[in-house]
């Protein structure tokens, strides 16, 4: 055990508790000077929870929060700011219309004579960023720049409120690999100046890649802390949901499927979207896409179901020219597509569970031919049973379901139409383990049933264990497809490193 | 190009290109005499048109300065017709009625959560009220005082003038100019434009700035409001009515998002002198009606909120990408 002057923070016993339910039971988290401790949990397992309480956004029932030795009792996040614990959030919480400057110094801007000094606030923005390695325009407005560089200029702000503790929740949810890598040079550098990290993610790459420490939550209750270079993946995921799941992801592997060729598609592509490519897909087959975010995989869904028409090519199903001029098109055809972003393009948040189940299908059949409700009924409580899907009762607003089962809440409205093709765009980012694998389940067992699916996938090994073939698309073009014995993380990873590798396929 | 400049250059452009137009057939116009009417015919719009910046600036919206005007029109003729207090001292009560009245409302939309637009519609109505229980008739003001004010001016080469109320209106711009970029509680109502909720959690005080906002507004439209009695010597309870539509059109027009966050107070001096100078050019042509001013500024207005769409939808792919 450490003594307690190595612990920058330690949250003691801490309990919480809502109506109905005990969301923190005497929990406890050390975290060291210099280190970056994940905190791991499933959905609902009481991870932002604590957060809350650290941060003084929830006051707490019990324990205690000892900040470098001293008791504190932060009363609202302002407070825990001036303490010295800093948090970043998923969704950058800063003003994109103020510039990048402004938004580091606001409400603490330099005054001469009773006026801000721009001057020195954007010298001292650019020698504060500076420390970040981010060379860039402090007087534009924020808006100007990538997701990735709102993230840093939010560390950046928060790490010079605060400078103990930094919490980082999910940072990392919508960045490609390059910006999670730059983001974790940048963690590592504070790491080096002392402070305590606590990173927040689902995804376990990025926790073994940067994490020292692993604090695991389910339920509410502190399952342990353990050492990250001692814990195994497959038994970090047995701690975080309490059951042999791990074996499960591994062992899947599709045998290579001779279904019939359904879907051939030649020479298929809009300009300044995705270069022409050919594809084929047969029935019962997954065919996976890889790729670094704005390689063209989102691009690629979008043009098979008609979201974009494409320019060039042509698209037969079963032997016959079809036109995919459109969604509509599209669904006539029998596509089904669930977007990536599930908030902006797939639930309608106060729609209830039912409501938005049945949508595609009531779309397709035009609104003047309503589904009775009997039959809406019977469709929802099918799907509900069928996926698991958790929630109290079918009328309830999809908005207060979690995220794993808002997904498959709208895998259920694409069943519903019985699709012969299902195009997934990332079904399993931002949601816990437990429903990953229900969702990879699901899709293994549409697979068996005959379905034809095109997955996208920024998880490989995810991509590996479930798809017949693999299509690696890099600078918005197909670069190289891997079936078989080629079908690896390891050959996926290359093809999509290789530089010169246009013609790999 | 920074991308926050295109619309303030598109109307100063317009204005630039317009005023050209105007000069080509009637190159009277020019003449410096113009530009001070221009400046004193619209100075009372002008300094309402600041203040609702800031409120647009920061996301809401004040209806109520066209009914602020008017009451402090009456205010003044009644208090200087019946009492025998000196306009000076009027001016200082009423600055602190109005902007009384606007702190309040500005407490009300903060404390008690409600949307601006029906907050201050009430406090239009209410204003207007007040004007009618004060009196029904035009009231003239024959104060010496109102005499001597009004025979102020700088006497610029070719014989136009900057009367005290056009100069006022110009000060009233340098100043908000100041307060929008070079003070902290300029950059908070820019935060609040941006988003109340992240603008609080990032620790700008919600409350004090909504207050100051409408504080600022209500005391802008009693200013508005002297000016306006100056200009016209009188209180009536119907004047001014509209008012609050032409200063939200001229802070379109000078290029503020209608939705925060975004925009300039120098754009809307440009809107205001847009407004002035079609309405100079229907004028001097003495023929067209001048329900044609409604009329350009109408499809002005239409042109500017499609060049508003136009740029955040040109922003966005930006946006998603990374």
């Amino acid at each position: 055990m450490q003594t307690n002057s190595d612990n920058i923070l330690s949250a003691v016993r801490i309990e919480k508790g809502f109506p109905g339910t005990k969301a923190l039971d005497k929990v406890d988290l050390h975290l060291r000077r210099g280190e970056v401790h994940a905190l791991l949990g499933e959905n609902g397992a009481g991870k932002s929870t604590l957060i809350k309480c650290l941060t003084g956004a929830y006051r707490r029932d019990g324990g205690s929060i000892l900040l470098d030795g001293a008791e504190v009792d932060p009363r609202d996040t302002f407070e825990a700011q001036r303490l010295g614990i800093g948090t970043v959030y998923q969704e950058v919480n800063l003003l994109p219309n103020l510039t990048v400057a402004e938004n580091l110094y606001l409400g603490r801007q330099p005054r001469r004579f009773g006026m801000v000094d721009t001057r020195s606030m954007n010298r001292k923005a650019r020698e504060l960023l500076a420390e970040y390695e981010l060379d860039i325009d402090v007087t534009r407005d924020l808006a100007s720049y990538s997701v990735a560089i709102q993230q840093v200029v939010a560390i950046a702000r928060a790490v010079d409120l605060s400078g103990k503790v930094l919490i980082l929740d999910e940072p990392t949810a919508s960045l490609d690999a390059h910006e999670v890598e730059m983001l974790f040079r940048i963690v590592r550098r504070l790491k080096k100046r002392g402070l305590g990290i606590i990173f927040i993610t689902h995804f376990l790459e990025q926790v073994y890649a940067i994490s020292d420490r692993i604090t695991v939550l389910r339920n509410g209750q502190l399952v342990g802390t353990r050492e990250a270079r001692e814990l195994d993946r497959r038994e970090l995921i047995a701690l975080m949901i309490g059951r042999e799941l791990a074996t499960e992801i591994q062992s899947v592997h599709p045998d290579a499927v001779e279904g019939e060729t359904r879907y051939t598609f030649r020479n298929y592509g809009r300009r300044g979207k995705i270069d022409p490519f050919d594809l084929d897909v047969r029935a019962g087959e997954v065919v996976g896409m890889a790729g670094l975010l704005g390689s063209g995989r989102t691009e690629t869904a979008e043009i098979l179901f008609g979201a974009h028409r494409a320019d060039s090519g042509t698209a037969k199903v079963d032997g016959r020219t079809v036109d995919l001029s459109s969604p509509r098109a599209a669904i006539r055809q029998k596509f089904g597509f669930c977007p990536e972003d599930r908030k902006t393009a797939g639930i309608v948040g106060d729609l209830s569970v039912r409501e938005n189940i049945v949508l595609a299908l009531q779309a397709r059949r035009g609104w003047t031919r309503p589904i009775p409700r009997v039959e809406q009924n019977r469709l929802a409580d099918l799907y509900i049973r069928a996926l698991d899907i958790r929630t109290a009762d079918r009328e309830k607003p999809i908005k207060l379901l979690s995220g794993g089962n808002q997904q498959k809440a709208i895998l259920a409205r694409w069943l519903a139409t019985e699709p012969d093709l299902l195009i997934l765009d990332e079904p399993t980012r931002g949601i816990d383990v437990g429903a990953h694998a229900e969702i990879i389940r699901l899709i293994e067992s549409l697979r068996e049933k005959g379905m034809s699916l095109i997955v996208i996938s920024s998880e490989i090994e995810e991509l590996v264990a479930y798809s017949t073939r693999v299509v690696v698309l890099r600078d918005h073009a197909h670069v190289a497809e891997l079936n078989g014995a080629q079908l690896t993380a390891h050959r996926i990873v290359e093809a999509i490193a290789a530089t010169n590798g246009r013609k790999a396929s | 190009m920074k991308q926050k400049y295109l619309p303030l250059t598109a109307t100063i452009l317009i204005f630039v290109l317009s005023y050209a137009l105007c000069a080509a057939q009637y190159p009277n116009i020019l003449s410096t005499r113009v530009i001070g009417n221009l400046l004193t015919d619209n100075a009372f719009l002008g300094i309402a048109a600041v203040g609702m910046t800031f409120v647009i600036l920061s996301g809401g919206i004040d209806l109520s300065i066209g009914a602020v005007i008017a009451f402090a029109g009456v205010f003044l003729a009644v208090v200087l017709e019946h009492g025998s207090m000196h306009p000076l001292v009027a001016f200082a009560l009423l600055l602190t009625i109005t902007t009384l009245f606007g702190a309040l409302m500005g407490a009300i939309i903060h404390y008690l959560e409600m949307p601006a637009f029906i907050v201050t519609l009430a406090g239009m109505f209410l204003a207007r009220g007040m004007a009618f229980v004060l009196s029904i008739d035009s009231v003239p003001i024959k104060h010496p005082f109102y005499g001597t004010l009004k025979s102020l001016y700088y006497k610029l080469p070719g014989g136009g003038r900057i009367t005290l109320i056009g100069g006022l209106m110009l000060l009233v711009f340098a100043i908000g100019i100041l307060i929008a970029h070079r003070t902290r509680f300029g950059t908070n109502i820019y935060a609040l434009g941006g988003g109340t909720a992240t603008a609080k959690l990032m620790g700008v005080p919600v409350a004090a700035t909504t207050v100051r906002i409408y504080a600022l507004s209500g005391l802008l439209a009693g200013l508005s409001g002297i000016v306006f009695s100056l200009y016209t010597s009188a209180g009536y309870s119907l004047a001014a009515v509209g008012v609050e539509l032409d200063a939200i059109t001229a802070v379109v027009i000078g290029g503020t998002l209608l939705t925060g966050g975004s925009g300039f107070v120098a754009g809307t001096l440009v809107g205001i002198l847009i407004q002035g100078l079609i309405q100079t050019y229907i004028t001097f042509d003495g023929t067209l009606s001048s329900w044609w001013t409604k009329i350009l500024i109408g499809l002005l207005l239409f042109a500017f909120i499609l060049l508003q769409k136009g740029i955040i939808h040109l922003s966005r792919p930006e946006r998603q990408r990374a």
